[in-house]
């Protein structure tokens, strides 16, 4: 999908949220379901088999967010999936959170680790990554069990990695 | 009584027969008179073949021997040319010795020359097998070496894997969480 579409999506998808006044939550609820339907070739695949009806692909979102997330998110998600745009998901979301962060005047800090952070971890963490990049972040935490340890901050185009991860393919290298 | 005595005898004396005929008793002379004729027949006859016949056989005579010289001529004239024809075979076959002999000394050098050729190629080419021996040797050691270096450090990281794992209990992880938020925060 071109850039300008992605783009008129995720401006969509930020004024309805903005509209119904839940964008943090939608936002950040969006932006965790983007990277499970990165790492998930099976959730990937479900949604965008264009051999499965719409309406069962639908069903899959409610069945996976109903309950869990708002129903704002359940539906923006249903809504693109539903317009045959679910291949372009993670783009549009991404998008989506940038221009969220953009109108907060934050940059969007990816931060992946083996296990969920406190709240408290969290505050800290965005603090230290503040400090070291001298922006106002807005932290997206990832819980990703492939980083097997420690934590994998991405903000812009830098990557602080202190994960198990990197050091045991590190050592691999080295043997 | 002698012989001549006998023989002359009878030609004095002639015995007459019954028909008045003269009948010698001689057995080997005729007659006197048929002497007399005889031999002047002869004479005539002699003259004529001395006259006519002689010229004649002299003629043959000498084309005969001039026939019999031709013979000898070219008797010789074969001779001579059977002789120098030994000589040019004679010669021929000393040629023939002459080139059988250089034809093996070129035989001779051309097998020596194969022969130090093959020999200088056959050591070229076990020094070449010997080279590319110890070569396939250190590749093969190289080989397994690498092998070996791969299957060491695959164990080494899946026992990795599977130790760290182990490991990771949640103390680990907040302890690792901790030290990676005091380290960006001490980078700042």
């Amino acid at each position: 999908m071109s850039d300008a579409r992605i783009d008129g999506y995720a401006r969509a998808l930020f004024e309805v949220a903005a509209a119904e006044g839940t964008i943090d939550e939608v936002e950040d609820e969006l932006f965790r379901f983007a990277r499970s339907f990165e790492s998930s070739d099976a959730l990937r695949t479900a949604l965008t088999d264009e051999q499965i009806p719409v309406a069962k692909r639908q069903a899959i979102i409610e069945d996976l967010l109903g309950g869990k997330a708002t129903t704002t998110t359940t539906q923006l998600v249903s809504m693109v999936v539903g317009s045959g745009r679910g291949r372009d998901l993670p783009a549009i979301i991404d998008q989506l959170v940038a221009r969220a962060s953009s109108a907060k005047h934050l940059e969007v800090a990816e931060v992946r680790t083996a296990v969920a952070l406190t709240d408290e971890q969290q505050s800290r963490l965005a603090a230290a990554l503040t400090n070291a990049t001298g922006k106002p972040l807005n932290l997206k935490v990832v819980v990703d069990p492939s980083v097997l340890g420690g934590i994998v901050a991405t903000v812009g185009d830098t990557v602080i990695d202190g994960s198990v991860r990197t050091r045991i393919d590190q050592l691999k290298s080295r043997l | 009584m002698n012989v001549l005595g006998v023989i002359i005898r009878p030609m004095a004396k002639c015995g007459i027969d019954d028909n008045g005929e003269c009948v010698t008793s001689s057995p080997l002379l005729p007659e006197a008179a048929e002497l007399i004729y005889g031999g002047l027949a002869s004479l005539i006859i002699f003259f004529a073949l001395y006259k006519f016949g002689w010229p004649q056989m002299k003629k043959a005579l000498d084309a005969r021997t001039a026939r019999i010289q031709k013979d000898l001529d070219d008797a010789d004239a074969a001779e001579s040319a059977a002789s120098t024809e030994v000589a040019q075979i004679r010669r021929a076959l000393g040629d023939i010795e002459a080139e059988r002999a250089r034809i093996l000394a070129d035989a001779d050098a051309q097998a020596a020359a194969v022969l130090t050729d093959g020999r200088a190629r056959l050591e070229t080419e076990v020094t070449d097998l010997q080279a590319k021996a110890a070569s396939d040797i250190a590749a093969a050691r190289g080989r397994s070496t690498d092998e070996l270096r791969g299957e060491i450090a695959r164990l080494s990281s899946a026992a990795v894997d599977h130790v760290v794992r182990g490991s990771l209990d949640d103390s680990t992880h907040q302890e690792l969480i901790e030290g990676f938020i005091a380290r960006v925060g001490a980078g700042s």
